[in-house]
């Protein structure tokens, strides 16, 4: 009844909270070079607005890749030198507006919103003036210069198939046995319940990495994704989501009594949370707060910003290291509950 | 008890004339491997048909051809008039069935199974009413009506099944090991279900692997290895192959195929 | 003692399965559990097997407590549940091989106990379990239970649905297990195999009608059976259903069994009331009591 009902209520709750192309609270750093009164009211209205957040201040234009790859900004806006004196002297200024297009939509998003509040400030001033005055804004794409959005499409799409085929593929692996009888056999024996959900994800973890090679292979040949980064790195963080996404699997598998029920949470109970609450389409700063507390729980989220990192940032483990964890963690976690839940008798 | 006598008497002069079953050569292949290899025989109506043989013999196939769920490979077979290469629908509806594994929905009460079938077998809502409370009556169950299928005992399912495969009065109905598992008093309450139904003109085609209702049967046949190895009345097999009952007569014949 | 069982009782939701159970197996004994499905036996085996807890009483197997030291149970005993499971795309082989190692063993190690069933199966041993025949099967089954050389041996139903010949075969086979000092608890419905047991435990609907040796069981049958015939069979049944002091009437294969209520019974009388019926071919004689008519008439 409630996978009839329940599920596709909760999740058009979630959608419509969720999808929106608006953004809000993005993150974003500045890089101050004049610290003058201008610079200072142009940022207090930057921040007063709910678009952005001003997260940080950095001092040189050499911090600005390393927060990019940190994930920690969206954007770096950059006051030139002089701001103030070029407003006075020579009717304009310029402001730099760097994104990281690693995701083209919001990036875009971003530079028109930046653009608006500009031009509203500067509105603002010309009322009170006889000249116009003009801040002149010159927008610079990271990572993304053609502003490609299978950029961080290949890199979702992977994650959510990779998800969903390993997570389906295990779920009922366990069920099976339960509804064949085999299940019966294996308890009356001396295999411990460890040993059979181990043996239980293996192989899939083989077949899985299979799927991610042909995806990433395509990637790179057919839609000319850059690898940037280390390829081990990304071998080995694309073995562990498989495995995190497995053992999600064996979890529900653990728990539900038929195939039918396993099936069922692991296609629609997983599919629509996964896409929404990954941030791979509908950003996740966008959304209501109990869905971004949400968003964190879900695995895909951050193997997303992980993969993303190292194919596009070329980012080292130095700086996913925090994600990584997450991901450990949880599969270490999946696979203690499934231990826990394994009935050991029939009833 | 005259009448019975008399109805009974006539069934025995009624057999031997009208057939209900013709099989000619009738042969099922899959693949290179042939599960009923050319098997020919006929059942006359009102006949109690025991079809046996051991497990991986063709039985089941050859069932299956002759209820119209499988298609032929070669050969005949006219089951109620129809052929069972042509004419399925006609055959599916002039059969009954019934088989171990299938027989209720358990989360159905007994008179909303009995309903369903009936409309199924497209019997009109007064007939279906007229059938419930025969067959109730002659299973005593008025009590049990309003109780879930589920909730009965093994041998209550399969009386009830057995009455609900003869809803819309077939010709002929076929029994796949109608009595595994059921208590020996069941069964033989079972089997005279079985008579009274032949008496009333019906014919039975039946599988069991209990060798002493093959002893109730009027004739029977073994499969062996896709063909028929024996086909005749218990009596006849018994003394031809020079044993006391039916099971020294399949211990002889009926080998395991793989 | 090998197997212990007292005063267990379980139900489902409300709904008694077994009330009350109790009985022992001795060691190295061949003991059936003789009723009609729905009596209790398989919920007695998954009691026994540690796979179900029962809601009042207790047991032991081999000494070892099945709610206390169930892993113990669980490392020595062989199980065969009633439905086939066993993995259906693996190979005959491979099936062995899997059971052998989660055990601990190889086939070769015990090879010598499974011979015998093995050697049936051995031409098919690639094949997939799944294109099996019910007979074959049931041997391979068999051979997984066996192949870790357990002290116990649980079989539940392990010949029904499968046709007579494999059935006979099937028996031969346990009983030159017994011989190997294996204790066996053997579950059927089938009253014809119950002679082959040691002892037997009749049971029909969740208790224990009666617990003893097959041939004492019949020996201290007291009423005696007529083996009746005569032409017309379905009529005949209707006939001494009428007879004012029938006891009971039951078809029994060719024959049908008759018990009259009355001890000085003549069956002369009987002869006389069915040729007054118009019967032919009249056959009346003293039967053999079977282990189905005594569980028929408790």
């Amino acid at each position: 009844m409630f996978i009839l009902f329940g599920m596709p209520i909760a999740q058009i709750m979630l959608f419509g909270f969720a999808i929106t192309n608006e953004i809000n609270n993005v993150n974003i750093a500045i890089l101050d070079k004049s610290q003058d009164s201008e610079t200072h009211k142009v940022i207090d209205k930057i921040s007063a607005s709910n678009y952005f957040k001003i997260n940080k201040a950095i001092t040189n234009e050499n911090q600005i890749e390393s927060v990019f790859k940190k994930g920690k900004v969206k954007a770096v806006l950059v006051f030139e030198k002089d701001f103030i004196k070029n407003m006075q002297t020579q009717k304009q200024a310029k402001i730099q507006v760097i994104t990281d297009a690693t995701d083209p939509n919001v990036a875009n998003t971003i530079t028109n919103y930046v653009n608006a509040i500009l031009l509203n400030y500067t509105q603002e001033i010309n009322k009170n003036n006889t000249s116009s005055h003009q801040i002149q804004t010159q927008t610079q794409l990271y990572y993304n210069p053609e502003l490609k959005s299978v950029f961080t499409f290949v890199p979702g799409v992977m994650t959510i198939i990779l998800m969903l085929v390993s997570a389906m593929m295990t779920s009922i692996s366990i069920t099976r046995e339960k509804e064949l009888g085999t299940m019966e056999v294996l308890l009356v024996s001396p295999i411990k319940p460890f040993q059979v959900i181990i043996g239980k994800v293996f192989p899939y973890i083989f077949l899985s990495i299979i799927n991610a090679a042909i995806i990433l292979l395509l990637g790179f040949f057919v839609f000319k994704m850059p690898v940037e980064g280390n390829l081990f790195l990304l071998a080995f963080e694309t073995v562990l989501f498989i495995t995190t996404a497995l053992s999600l699997g064996i979890l529900i598998s653990t728990v539900s009594n038929s195939q039918q029920t396993a099936m069922m949470l692991s296609l629609m109970g997983l599919m629509l949370p996964v896409i929404i609450l990954s941030g791979f389409i509908f950003p996740i700063s966008s959304m209501p707060l109990p869905l971004q507390i949400m968003s964190n729980i879900i695995p895909a989220k951050w193997f997303i910003i992980i993969i993303k990192a190292i194919l596009l940032k070329g980012a080292t483990l130095n700086v996913i290291w925090k994600e990584t964890l997450i991901l450990v963690g949880m599969t270490v976690f999946f696979i203690a509950i499934s231990i826990k839940k394994y009935k050991i008798r029939l009833e | 008890m005259l009448k019975n006598k008399i109805v009974s008497l006539a069934r025995n002069d009624k057999m031997n004339k009208e057939k209900i079953i013709e099989v000619q050569n009738l042969t099922k292949q899959f693949g290179s491997f042939t599960a009923v290899n050319s098997i020919s025989f006929d059942v006359y109506k009102g006949e109690i048909f025991g079809f046996l043989g051991a497990n991986g013999a063709g039985k089941t196939t050859a069932m299956k051809m002759l209820i119209g769920i499988s298609k032929p490979t070669s050969g005949e077979a006219l089951v109620a008039g129809f052929d069972v290469k042509t004419n399925t629908e006609m055959v599916k509806r002039s059969i009954g069935y019934m088989s171990q594994k299938f027989s209720m929905y358990d989360d159905l009460t007994i008179k909303e199974n009995i309903t369903f079938f009936g409309g199924i077998y497209g019997l009109s809502k007064a007939r279906i009413k007229e059938k419930t409370a025969q067959l109730v009556a002659e299973l005593g169950l008025e009590d049990a009506i309003d109780k879930l299928v589920g909730s009965l005992p093994l041998g209550w399912k399969q009386k009830l099944s057995f009455s609900v495969a003869l809803l819309h009065e077939p010709k002929i109905v076929f029994l796949d090991e109608p009595t595994g598992g059921v208590d020996p008093i069941t069964r033989r309450q079972f089997w005279e279900m079985i008579y009274a139904e032949a008496n009333k003109g019906t014919t039975i085609f039946v599988t069991t692997h209990y060798m002493d209702e093959a002893e109730y049967c009027d004739r029977v046949s073994i499969m062996v290895e896709g063909v028929i190895e024996a086909l005749d009345t218990p009596k006849n097999l018994k003394a031809k192959y020079n044993v006391a009952s039916m099971n020294d007569v399949f211990l002889k014949l009926a080998r395991n195929v793989e | 003692m090998s197997i212990q069982v007292h005063n267990i009782s379980k139900s489902y939701n409300k709904i008694s399965a077994i009330d009350s159970i109790s009985f022992e197996v001795k060691e190295g004994e061949l003991f059936g559990l003789i009723g009609p499905d729905g009596a209790g036996k398989t919920t007695i085996f998954r009691i026994l097997t540690t796979l179900l807890l029962a809601n009042e009483g207790s047991a032991t197997v081999a000494g070892f407590d099945v709610v206390l030291d169930y892993k113990a149970i669980r490392n020595s005993v062989g199980y065969m549940p009633g439905k086939f499971s066993l993995y259906q795309d693996l190979t005959v082989e491979e099936n062995l091989n899997f059971f052998a190692t989660i055990f601990g063993t190889t086939i070769e190690e015990n090879y010598n106990l499974i011979k015998d069933i093995y050697i049936q199966i051995e031409p098919f041993k690639t094949r997939r379990a799944g294109a099996l025949s019910g007979g074959m099967k049931q041997k391979l089954a068999l051979c997984c239970a066996l192949i870790h050389k357990p002290t116990v041996l649980f079989l539940d139903e392990p010949t029904t649905g499968v046709d007579p010949v494999s059935r006979k075969e099937f028996w031969i086979m346990l009983k030159r297990l017994q011989e190997k000092g294996i204790t066996i608890l053997v579950s059927t419905p089938y009253m014809d195999e119950a002679a082959l047991c040691d002892r037997i435990a009749l049971i029909q609907k969740g208790s224990i009608l009666k617990i003893d040796k097959p041939a004492t069981i019949i020996k201290d049958y007291k009423k005696i059976i007529y083996d009746i015939k005569a032409k017309n069979t379905h009529q005949l049944i209707q006939d001494l259903k009428n007879y004012p002091s029938q006891y009971s009437v039951f078809a029994f294969g060719e024959y049908i069994h008759y018990i009259d209520e009355n001890d000085n019974f003549n069956p002369m009388d009987l002869q006389n009331y069915l040729e007054q019926q118009q019967h032919t071919e009249i056959e009346i004689r003293v039967s053999n009591p079977t282990i189905e008519d005594v569980f028929m008439d408790l």
